[in-house]
């Protein structure tokens, strides 16, 4: 159940030239309302702003005085520039927590898949399965490379791609996810989360190798609680799920991947 | 100051306050009924009915606007029958008025759909011939005053008892021309203003950021037209009640639709901002009729003093 929260800024940094780690005070979300990686919180981006910015969970902790998220999001507009320029001691107002997460089992061992933004919401999972994860990390170009040493100091394997070869891999997620299947394709599910060609590469080399696969969407989204039907999602059987309500992670074989 | 009585009737319905929801912007009320008790809002509209189950239009559905937002969600809803067998039984554990939304493709459908809620037992059913986000019905009726007077009337003689509200247009050249055909039709209340028309552009992809290209933009940018419109429609057809609605966020922005000539005030984009948007305008509201000297909020509505 969500609730309606100020919550004060406890770390602001910026992690790239666009892209910042943001610590929020969230009173008991984690303990009471079980807020986790993968999950949103609603964030309200200054009066300016009419519509609150969907930023994925990337961490979550039961802490004291108040349990913890970080946020870590990248300046696409007005709302996310008016949220990079908060400090420390500063509060923002807060929707949460919304939104399901993963489904993942204890002792399942996960192939993470992230693309560029979409690397955050996985990093909870990463430092929670360690051993157990194998992560794909993919960004643009070497400069937008974010939590390569959070990840490798948590997985067991990290592989980094780039779109142009200037850091890791020269290529799509997809390729690299396709040679760890080819080699090891036993894992309990590939967990996703990327801009929506990516997202689509990886569910047709999930399902051509048998793997299940859990992908984190986006979409415009107003409400997020699920009662403007904003943000919706084709799904394969021709009706409509909600990223705010249904979401953000989906099983990749429901998703109509064709419109 | 004194407690100022926030009970308003409108059409023969009385509400406990004038806030109402506005339809498509609240569901069914089980989303923000996380929030608070849907008892403390005078009535909710509800999300806009079609006779069979809507899956909506393709995303992007939402597009952010200067002080507004764009949306052709396209009236994706479960039917009629499902919110009669699921959502009603729900609502009615709480202590608001339910307005059930209807749209239809053709008179007929108004009709059967009427015949359905008013057996079912809503408090007032309103008639939506005004959503621009579909290609059948929809707009058109809302634009023809012949065609919206002869859903209204379809309307009125299907649904029995309950009240009859249609919610007006402001996509029309002169709307008190609509106002007048569905008043004669012999419309109960009208509501007023549904969205606006409008379009927002990608400038790198030049792609509009709708599906649809164009949707319906409310939110605080639609306050001044509603407010007009609802002057303009209370002037034209003196004594038929009004539900204002169109970009209110604060109890300023009531009391300026009531002023005008609204009867009760619905309040819609806001709750996206804040969930608790129509109880801070509800105790808003109140404290601004106090602070006025007014017994009843009811005094506000058509109080203002053109020039």
């Amino acid at each position: 159940m969500p609730v309606q929260q100020r919550c004060t800024v406890v770390e602001m940094t910026p992690i790239n030239p666009t892209t910042y780690w943001m610590v929020l005070e969230v009173g008991n979300m984690v303990e009471e309302l079980g807020l986790r990686a993968g999950q949103f919180l609603h964030v309200a981006c200054g009066e300016a702003n009419l519509l609150r910015r969907p930023i994925s969970v990337a961490l979550a902790y039961p802490d004291e005085p108040e349990d913890t998220a970080a946020l870590i999001f990248e300046v696409k507009g007005e709302g996310t520039r008016w949220l990079a320029r908060r400090q420390v001691g500063d509060t923002v107002d807060v929707l949460g927590p919304l939104g399901n997460g993963f489904a993942v089992e204890n002792g399942g061992r996960y192939l993470l898949v992230g693309g560029g933004i979409g690397t955050p919401p996985l990093l909870g999972y990463a430092e929670a399965f360690r051993q157990n994860a194998v992560a794909v990390l993919g960004f643009r170009s070497a400069d937008r490379v974010i939590l390569e040493e959070r990840y490798r100091e948590a997985c067991k394997e990290v592989y980094l791609c780039t779109d142009d070869g200037s850091a890791g891999r020269h290529g799509f997620v997809d390729a690299q996810v396709r040679d760890i299947l080819e080699k090891d394709k036993n894992f309990t599910a590939i967990l996703a989360c990327g801009p929506r060609p990516m997202l689509k590469s990886v569910a047709a080399v999930a399902a051509e190798f048998g793997v299940p696969c859990q992908v984190s969407m986006e979409e415009r989204m107003a409400c997020g609680v699920g009662a403007c039907l904003g943000c919706a999602i084709q799904i394969a059987d021709g009706t409509m799920k909600h990223v705010c309500k249904d979401g953000p992670v989906f099983d990749a074989g429901e998703v109509d991947w064709d419109v | 100051m004194s407690k100022v009585d926030l009970s308003v009737v409108l059409a023969g319905v009385r509400l406990k306050n004038p806030i109402v929801v506005a339809s498509g912007t609240f569901g069914f009320g089980r989303e923000y009924g996380q929030f608070y008790d849907l008892s403390e809002l005078g009535g909710i509209c509800c999300k806009g009915l079609t006779l069979h189950r809507r899956e909506g239009n393709p995303p992007p559905r939402i597009a952010e606007t200067p002080m507004g937002i764009l949306n052709s969600v396209g009236l994706q809803n479960p039917g009629v029958d499902a919110f009669i067998e699921y959502e009603l039984p729900e609502l009615r554990k709480h202590d608001l008025a339910v307005i059930a939304n209807i749209s239809g493709s053709t008179p007929e459908e108004y009709g059967i759909m009427c015949e359905k809620l008013s057996e079912a037992g809503v408090d007032m059913i309103e008639v939506n011939i005004s959503c621009p986000n579909v290609k059948a019905g929809g707009l058109a009726y809302g634009t023809k005053p012949e065609l919206a007077a002869e859903v209204t009337a379809v309307a009125k003689a299907h649904a029995g008892t309950v009240p009859v509200m249609v919610k007006l247009s402001p996509n029309v050249t002169d709307i008190t021309e609509i106002a007048r055909a569905v008043a004669d039709a012999g419309a109960d209340a009208l509501s007023l203003i549904n969205t606006l028309r409008g379009m927002r552009i990608d400038v790198n992809t030049r792609r509009p950021i709708l599906k649809m290209n164009t949707g319906g933009l409310s939110g605080p940018a639609v306050l001044p037209v509603a407010v007009r419109m609802v002057w303009e429609v209370s002037c034209a057809v003196p004594g038929l009640p009004i539900l204002g609605m169109g970009g209110v966020a604060k109890g300023e922005d009531a009391a300026q639709l009531m002023l005008a000539g609204a009867s009760a005030v619905a309040v819609g984009t806001a709750c996206f901002a804040d969930p608790y948007a129509p109880v801070k305008v509800r105790d808003e509201l109140a404290e601004l009729a106090a602070e006025q000297g007014l017994a009843r909020a009811a005094d506000l509505t058509g109080g203002v003093r053109p020039w």
